[in-house]
């Protein structure tokens, strides 16, 4: 006996999946089918027309080092960004679970930054960091010019960092609350009648425990450092200084629509999905083996 | 090995108390089960002495040292909870072993006695799984496992057997005695379950409300309850109590609609009492006999060795535990009959034991 609910009708349960799919369709395969074709041909710059050009475009950018300079920073925006994000969340949420004073604050207050639209907190963070003005000028004053991420690209980029990491401690946060919320009061009390002190139990008992959050966060992470660098690039430092935060996400933007190279652009998206799509495949196979699922 | 001295302890959460000062003195080696209904403070009380709770007041000493300040680590106590608590992402082997790798046996002596544990236990074939791999009964024997590798000298137990089914827990019960007869550590053992703890307790303590109610042995317990909550709440069916008067020849029960004749009353005419009779001390004789209660029978239950029998006293429940292979009709008219020295009495405002036969209460002069 099927005791589930089912449609006898095949069609209804079509006409369920439909919008669905619509949006899918709509969001998903086509700009993503359109963007494989122009990566393929060569688009004029106003419409009217193109030119079957083949991987012509893969060739030019992958020999470009400005191209290869953007891959570099990307990925060290993706591991440091993801890394703090990642550990400071742990830790805040690690001391949250303890029921630590102030843990009911910012329970609460963390979950906000997740919340404010890219471009705004960029907007804050601009102001924040400013050399001239924000709450490093202070350094400045001691050390002038120590400090200028309108110059020196190490600052820029670690000014984009700082940034995107604030806003994915708050999201991050949340999941590790979660997980640690999730383990049974008895097994940290079991570990303290074994004798293992406070930092020995996290190590032995909760890390292990909560790895399944700690491989999603991270595949997350590092996937939405890709992508979701784009607002706040463009807020904080629209890829400068000379190109030192001209992350991969940045270029396809200002290449395609400023410089109104559309076909490069097509091309530079494909690379960007298929470096994502070979990471999370990494990932998986590589390091969702040592996770332990309860 | 190692005694427990509990004096006044107390536990507040916020502003409502559990536990109301409760002394207690535990002699080296001995197995004490607190007895009691949940929320009575007794898996509270086990905590505090484990050193998972705070205590509010009073102070624990295992062996002569107060404790109250010490971290469960320092206690020298071993703990088996209720749901096992047996690490996931361990091997049975590392949830045994883990206590002696925190403190940093080397990994042959660790091995070594892990499998000794493991022999005792019967968890030899079983040491590479993992706890999700193993049935109830024998997650059960690893978290005792983990409990027994560091040779504690305090086990605490915390309900332990009640995720068990029924003949599991009968099974697990003999076996923790067993091994408690061979580690003769001290065994603080918590249950709501009465036949668990009348079965495995060289001592009893009776808790209800963050109150202990009484302490003595099983049989102490049973044969002389301190209380009315203690009477009815050890032994199965619970104790029958009917209210009543002493009158100068014997009882006048239930508003005085019946009269129970008895030759020694034991206490002051006119005292209001409690009067408790255990199913198992009441006979079935024919309705008019003569010194006999009527009433009519409700119900039989059938256990196969003996049965139950639900009877109707003017409204009042009172239940007969009888062997007599005694099969009356539901409906039927019935004598119920007991002897005096079965009977308990008790206060019927404060619940606590009057004595009667025991106490040097001079018989009332005819």
């Amino acid at each position: 006996m099927e005791k589930r609910v089912t449609f006898s009708s095949w069609t209804i349960g079509i006409l369920f999946a439909v919008p669905q799919l619509l949006l899918i369709f709509t969001f998903f395969y086509w700009p993503a089918g359109q963007a494989v074709y122009w990566s393929l041909t060569l688009q004029q710059p106003w419409g009217g027309g193109n030119i079957w050009v083949g991987l012509d475009n893969f060739r030019s950018i992958l020999s470009n080092a400005d191209y290869w300079n953007s891959i570099t920073a990307s990925l060290v925006f993706a591991g440091i960004s993801t890394g703090l994000a990642m550990f400071i969340a742990l830790v805040l949420a690690a001391l949250t679970d303890r029921q630590l004073a102030g843990s009911r604050l910012y329970r609460v207050v963390l979950i906000w930054p997740y919340g404010i639209a890219a471009p705004a907190l960029a907007l804050a963070f601009r102001f924040i960091l400013a050399p001239e003005a924000g709450f490093l000028s202070a350094i400045n004053r001691m050390w002038p010019g120590i400090w200028d991420p309108g110059l020196d690209g190490a600052d820029a980029m670690a000014s984009i960092i700082v940034a995107f990491s604030w806003k994915y401690v708050g999201y991050n946060f949340i999941f590790f609350l979660a997980a640690f919320q999730a383990i049974p009061r008895s097994l940290i009390e079991a570990a303290a009648m074994d004798g293992s002190g406070v930092i020995r139990r996290f190590w032995d008992i909760q890390f292990p425990l909560i790895t399944p959050t700690i491989f999603f966060l991270l595949v997350i992470n590092i996937t939405e450092s890709f992508q979701d660098s784009f607002g706040i690039v463009d807020i904080m430092t629209s890829g400068g200084p000379a190109n030192a935060t001209n992350l991969m996400v940045y270029k396809i933007y200002s290449d395609g629509f400023k410089g109104l190279d559309y076909s490069g652009a097509a091309a530079q998206s494909i690379i960007l999905m298929l470096l994502i799509i070979v990471l999370t495949i990494f990932q998986f196979r590589f390091i969702e083996r040592r996770v332990h699922y309860g | 090995m190692a005694s427990i001295t509990i004096r006044g302890v107390k536990k507040n959460y916020a502003k409502t108390q559990v536990v109301h000062g409760v002394d207690l003195d535990f002699a080296s080696g001995e197995f004490v089960v607190i007895l009691g209904p949940s929320g009575c403070g007794k898996s509270t009380l086990l905590r505090m002495i484990a050193g998972l709770e705070d205590i509010s007041g009073g102070t624990i000493a295992i062996d002569g040292t107060v404790v109250n300040r010490l971290e469960p680590r320092e206690r020298g106590c071993a703990m088996v909870f209720q749901n096992y608590a047996l690490y996931p992402h361990m091997s049975v082997a590392q949830n045994i072993g883990y206590s002696l790798k925190v403190a940093g046996v080397p990994s042959a002596e660790r091995t070594q006695r892990i499998q000794a544990v493991a022999r005792t236990l019967e968890l030899e074939h079983l040491l590479d799984r993992k706890p999700m791999a193993l049935s109830g009964g024998q997650r059960q024997r690893v978290a005792m496992g983990r409990a027994m590798i560091r040779e504690p000298k305090v086990f605490l137990f915390d309900e332990p057997l009640s995720n068990l089914d029924a003949k599991l827990r009968v099974q697990m019960r003999s076996e923790i005695r067993k091994l408690h007869r061979r580690l003769n550590a001290t065994s603080v053992f918590v249950t709501h379950d009465q036949v668990e703890a009348m079965t495995l307790a060289d001592r009893l303590v009776v808790m209800n409300g963050g109150r202990v109610e009484q302490v003595g042995t099983p049989a102490e317990v049973y044969s002389r309850p301190a209380s009315r909550f203690v009477a009815t709440f050890v032994g199965a069916p619970a104790m029958n109590i009917l209210e009543g008067t002493v009158e100068l020849d014997g009882l006048s029960l239930l508003g005085g609609s019946r009269h129970l004749t008895m030759t020694r009353a034991g206490l002051p005419v006119g005292t209001k009492v409690a009067m408790g009779i255990r199913p198992e001390a009441v006979r079935l004789v024919a309705p008019n006999t003569a010194g006999a209660l009527k009433a009519t029978v409700d119900l039989v239950e059938e256990l196969g060795a003996g049965r139950v029998i639900y009877v109707d006293l003017d409204g009042a429940p009172f239940s007969v535990m009888t062997s007599e292979a005694i099969h009356p009709e539901p409906g039927s008219p019935v004598g119920l009959k007991f002897s005096p020295e079965d009977m308990h009495f008790f206060s019927p405002e404060t619940g606590s034991r009057l004595d009667v036969f025991k106490a040097s209460v001079p018989e009332p002069a005819l």
